[in-house]
């Protein structure tokens, strides 16, 4: 994968992950391309459409468009699959996942990607196993935070 | 108000014992940065743009001046609210540094955030991006795993070459681990390394030992994709992975056959994502590979025949299973099986389904052919879905499919499909028709048929070169002519908006009116047509608002060829000396040149205008011209007596463009010549700067016709451009001087038109060997239009034994300085030279 855009139907960001460098210019105008292009798309067509020399790969969930840019060798379906897999992923963490949800805990969003996928592969196909690393980690978050407070390092 | 107390609490540990003072100073100077979904909740109140950009800003100056004053508690508050706002599209570079404070922190939260920030700000482009390398590398031999795996994802995601030279021994460190939670992600992390720097591979070969005996999918899947890497990017690895296909077919068909599995249950399904994982990875090892095809032939089947396919995770494994038995060695029991699945999938509601099924099958049918024709009306009936993607593909495979045999019905569907598509498809598709009709045609009757089903349907899509072909077409079907002039005239009678049409029948009409008028046509009811009324519809496609110039021109010279095929000379004469006065310059010279015909040439007229011989084809896009090439096509030798008739779209022209590296310069823009008429202007105008010039020497005699000639020769008429030096005031100049190749331009105004500039340039070689292959090609700037007409040879003998001759007309209305950029290409002693240079010593009467 190269990248994955969300989006909302008025063409508002709300999560970028760029697996392959570019330049800030270069991702603004990709962002703004491809998300004029699947806006226009009709609901009746396919989520599929090749856009420059990519696949783009796409599906709306509620509010959010979910948009992956695949290479050519890479399977469309199982990519439809992988972004239901990181909804899925994000509906059990958030409990009944909605856009508000993505926007005011972008970071969480991000988090469980890079829990489920790490260079655009997934590295875990387990969705027990990737929510129990999201868990343990939130909670290594808390209780180190809350130890410091508490018993700050030694100077 | 809580939150103090808590603030207060820390600050006042971590700052030294004894500075309380201090310390209550500093919090009264000092708020708390807002939370960050305080900022993400306030920003969202912004009811316009520009509000948004107040409040961004505002926030920002907080934020740096909280950054200024290296406030370690809320660092990372505020990176995660510049992140946000990053997000939004305001820029965040001033937060870089930040990052890198946060990555090395202790606090895990910290942490989080930071590599976040990394990922988000800090990419391989930015000057601070490898001072993370250390870092990642503390990070990488942390104590607690999931600091571990911050890094590793980092390093994955978007780690810069360098980095990953630095740290590539510390992931295979990881990959050795038992650990599957950092030996998935180390998995990964290698394959992102192999991608930036692919001679570590090599060190990443012993960790791959036992990657496949792991239990954990996590860390299978993970492995087989960098198995994968490895493969695809070294044969010698792929020899070495070959014995790795009887584990990978278990592992598979375990996953198979193995009962519900909870944890990697997709739809009744497991593990969908590790199985297309292993069927890509076996496809690459049994690409042209017998044995290891042999060795996975049963899984193959066994995946394709009991894959549950009611829903999409289920196809997305036969897809891959397809894929992957079309590539590999496999016999040809499975390969029907696969074409029949994609077959089925055409079949499937669900229009991604058949979706990818067009594109695979596309991808076969070359190779398949006889299998995919099995599948042809389903294919045909996927013209009519709603999806642009999918009617594309669609027509794209139906035009492979066809052949000798379907191409009566087939035919139908795509003229069918012609008249309802959107029209982005519609040049392609006519194109396609064309194409097929050409290699297909049962009948001459068919043939010409379709072309007038095309070019009355989708007339204003035909693609300008198919004007010549057709035409070239329907002369040599002798026996149809009749059958076409008069299909032809009953079509302009109720369409004359689309030109290629437009232009294919007037060219015909003007060939066989009398055909046309006196009722001979056999195919169908002859229709009774007079003199007059066929003149009356051409006269009237010269008056039209809807006709392009070209379309003009065709229509004129076709009146002027009925001049000898019909009776009403008078009325024609008439025409002729209307348009000798038109504004239209092509028009002009063209009513002038007849009008010339008429009054000084009459005896030759017949001659000259008589029927068209059979045309010898020639490149299946018209005749190539040495004077217009792109860089690509191969030049054919010209030949002396033949006028330029380069019917090259525009595109060409941008390449000489390309190739002349300016872009100022306008490219040599050939008018439009698919008309043998508009070459004849060429040539005629040179005949006719003699004549117009009164009392100027005589003419040279027009040369008489050569009798094979390709297509579109005007009528009979040589091109043996007739240049004379009547109005040589101009000095001629040496436009280039290299080499022992001199270039030199000699110049005439061309009549009527003063705007218009005659070079005709002279090539000569002071060497002793000749210059072969010799290519001139020029372009002008923007303001200008330059016309190349052919070459008289394209060999330059060796010591001024002769030269090429080649006429250039640039026009300039702006009467603007003349520059030139040229390119000249040729083969001298065996080598090839090419070389470019401006023309600038243009003397001024060339242009003033």
């Amino acid at each position: 994968m190269q990248f994955m855009l969300l989006f909302s139907r008025q063409g508002k960001l709300r999560l970028q992950k760029w697996y392959v460098p570019q330049a800030d210019k270069e991702k603004k105008k990709i962002t703004r391309e491809l998300v004029q292009t699947v806006l226009a798309r009709k609901p009746k067509m396919c989520s599929f459409l090749e856009w420059r020399d990519l696949k783009v790969v796409y599906k709306r969930y509620a509010s959010l468009y979910f948009c992956c840019a695949i290479e050519d060798q890479d399977n469309e379906l199982i990519t439809l699959e992988i972004i239901h897999r990181y909804v899925e992923l994000l509906d059990k963490y958030f409990g009944s996942v909605c856009e508000l949800d993505i926007i005011f805990n972008f970071e969480k969003a991000y988090f469980i990607l890079d829990e489920f996928l790490l260079g655009g592969e997934a590295q875990e196909t387990s969705k027990k196993n990737v929510l129990k690393a999201i868990e343990q980690a939130d909670l290594l978050q808390e209780n180190l935070d809350f130890q410091i407070r508490l018993f700050p390092a030694p100077s | 108000m809580t939150s103090w107390s808590a603030v207060v609490g820390s600050q006042c540990l971590s700052l030294h014992q004894g500075h309380l003072p201090t310390c209550l100073c500093v919090f009264q100077r000092m708020p708390a940065p807002i939370r960050l979904r305080e900022l993400i909740r306030t920003i969202r109140t912004a009811r316009t743009q520009a509000e948004e950009r107040e409040m961004i800003q505002k926030e920002c100056a907080a934020i740096r001046s909280s950054f200024r004053e290296e406030d370690n508690t809320y660092r990372c508050r505020n990176v995660a609210k510049l992140l946000y706002m990053h997000m939004l599209g305001y820029p965040a570079h001033f937060g870089q540094l930040e990052c890198l404070k946060l990555i090395a922190s202790q606090k895990f939260t910290d942490k989080r955030i930071g590599y976040l920030g990394a990922m988000l700000l800090l990419d391989e482009r930015q000057d601070v991006h490898l001072l993370m390398t250390n870092c990642i590398k503390n990070d990488l031999n942390h104590s607690t795993q999931y600091v571990q795996g911050l890094a590793l994802c980092t390093l994955g995601c978007m780690g810069s070459s360098e980095m990953c030279r630095d740290l590539a021994g510390e992931v295979e460190k990881l990959l050795k681990t038992s650990n599957s939670y950092l030996r998935k992600k180390a998995a990964l992390c290698a394959v992102h390394v192999i991608r930036k720097v692919p001679e570590l591979m090599e060190m990443f070969l012993p960790a791959t030992k036992n990657l496949l005996s792991e239990k954990n999918h996590g860390v299978l899947h993970t492995s087989v994709v960098l198995l994968t890497e490895m493969c695809e990017r070294s044969p010698d690895m792929l020899s070495h992975f070959r014995k790795l296909v009887p584990q990978l077919v278990r592992i598979l068909k375990n996953l198979i056959m193995s009962g519900y599995s909870p944890e990697h249950d997709v739809s009744g399904i497991s593990d969908p994502f590790l199985q297309v994982r292993i069927l890509r990875l076996l496809r690459i090892l049994g690409r042209s590979d017998d044995d290891s095809s042999e060795a996975m032939n049963d899984i193959l089947a066994q995946v394709a025949t009991n894959t549950e396919t009611s829903k999409n995770v289920g196809n997305a494994i036969l897809y891959e299973t397809v894929l992957t038995i079309m590539d590999i060695k496999s016999e040809s029991g499975l390969r029907v099986l696969a074409i029949n699945i994609l077959g089925r999938f055409l079949l499937n509601n669900d229009k991604n389904i058949r979706y990818v099924a067009l594109t695979s099958l596309l991808k076969t049918v070359q190779t398949d052919h006889n299998a995919v024709q099995r599948h042809r009306s389903t294919i045909v009936d996927c013209l009519k879905d709603l999806d642009v993607s999918i009617k594309r593909r669609a027509m794209e495979l139906s035009f492979a499919l066809v052949n000798g045999n379907n191409i009566r019905g087939m035919m139908k569907e795509l003229l069918y499909f012609l008249d309802s598509c959107d029209p982005e498809f519609k040049a392609d598709c006519a194109s396609g028709v064309f194409l097929a009709a050409e290699k297909y045609a049962p009948s001459k009757r068919w043939h010409i048929d379709t072309i007038m089903r095309v070019l009355t349907t989708a007339g204003s899509y035909v693609r300008d070169d198919s004007v010549p072909n057709l035409i070239q077409l329907i002369t040599n079907s002798v026996e149809m002519h009749a059958y076409t002039v008069q299909r032809l005239y009953k079509a302009l009678l109720d369409d004359i908006s689309q030109q290629p049409l437009v232009q294919v029948s007037s060219w015909c009409i003007g060939e066989y009116g009398d055909l046309l008028v006196s009722g001979q046509c056999e195919e169908e009811e002859p229709i009774q047509v007079t003199e007059d009324e066929v003149l009356d519809v051409l006269e009237g496609l010269l008056l039209s608002n809807l006709s392009t110039p070209v379309t003009r021109g065709y229509s004129l010279t076709a009146i002027m060829k009925l001049s000898t095929r019909f009776s009403s000379v008078n009325r024609i004469k008439k025409v002729v000396s209307v348009y000798g006065s038109s504004i239209d310059v092509e028009l002009q010279q063209r009513a002038v040149e007849y009008n010339a015909l008429f009054k000084k040439y009459d005896h030759m007229r017949p001659a000259l205008l008589e029927r068209m011989p059979i045309m010898e084809k020639t490149a299946s896009n018209g005749p190539t011209e040495i004077v217009q090439t792109n860089g690509e096509t191969e030049p054919s030798v010209p030949d002396t007596k033949h006028p330029p008739l380069v019917t090259q779209p525009a595109n060409q022209a941008n390449d000489l463009l390309d190739l002349l590296g300016g872009n100022d310069v306008v490219p040599v823009i050939q008018t439009t010549l698919p008309t043998k008429p508009a070459s004849a202007g060429g040539e005629l105008l040179d005949l006719l700067g003699d004549l117009s010039l009164s009392g100027g020497p005589a003419p040279a005699p027009v040369p008489s016709v050569p009798v094979s000639q390709p297509p579109f020769l005007l009528d009979g008429l040589s091109s043996q451009p007739l240049f004379t030096d009547i109005a040589a005031v101009i000095p001629p100049m040496t436009a280039y001087n290299k080499n022992g190749l001199k270039i030199e331009f000699t110049f005439e105004r061309a009549n009527p038109n003063p705007n218009i500039a005659v070079i005709t340039i002279h090539a000569t070689n002071t060497t002793e060997a000749d210059m072969t292959e010799f290519v001139f090609q020029a372009a002008v700037p923007k303001t200008f239009q330059l016309q190349l007409l052919s070459p008289s040879s394209n060999i330059v003998p060796a010591l001024n034994q002769g030269s090429i001759t080649q006429i250039i007309r640039v026009l300039n209305p702006q009467k603007q300085q003349l520059r030139m950029r040229v390119k000249l290409t040729y083969t001298h002693k065996g080598l090839p030279v090419q070389d470019l240079a401006e023309v600038n010593n243009f003397p001024p009467q060339s242009w003033q």
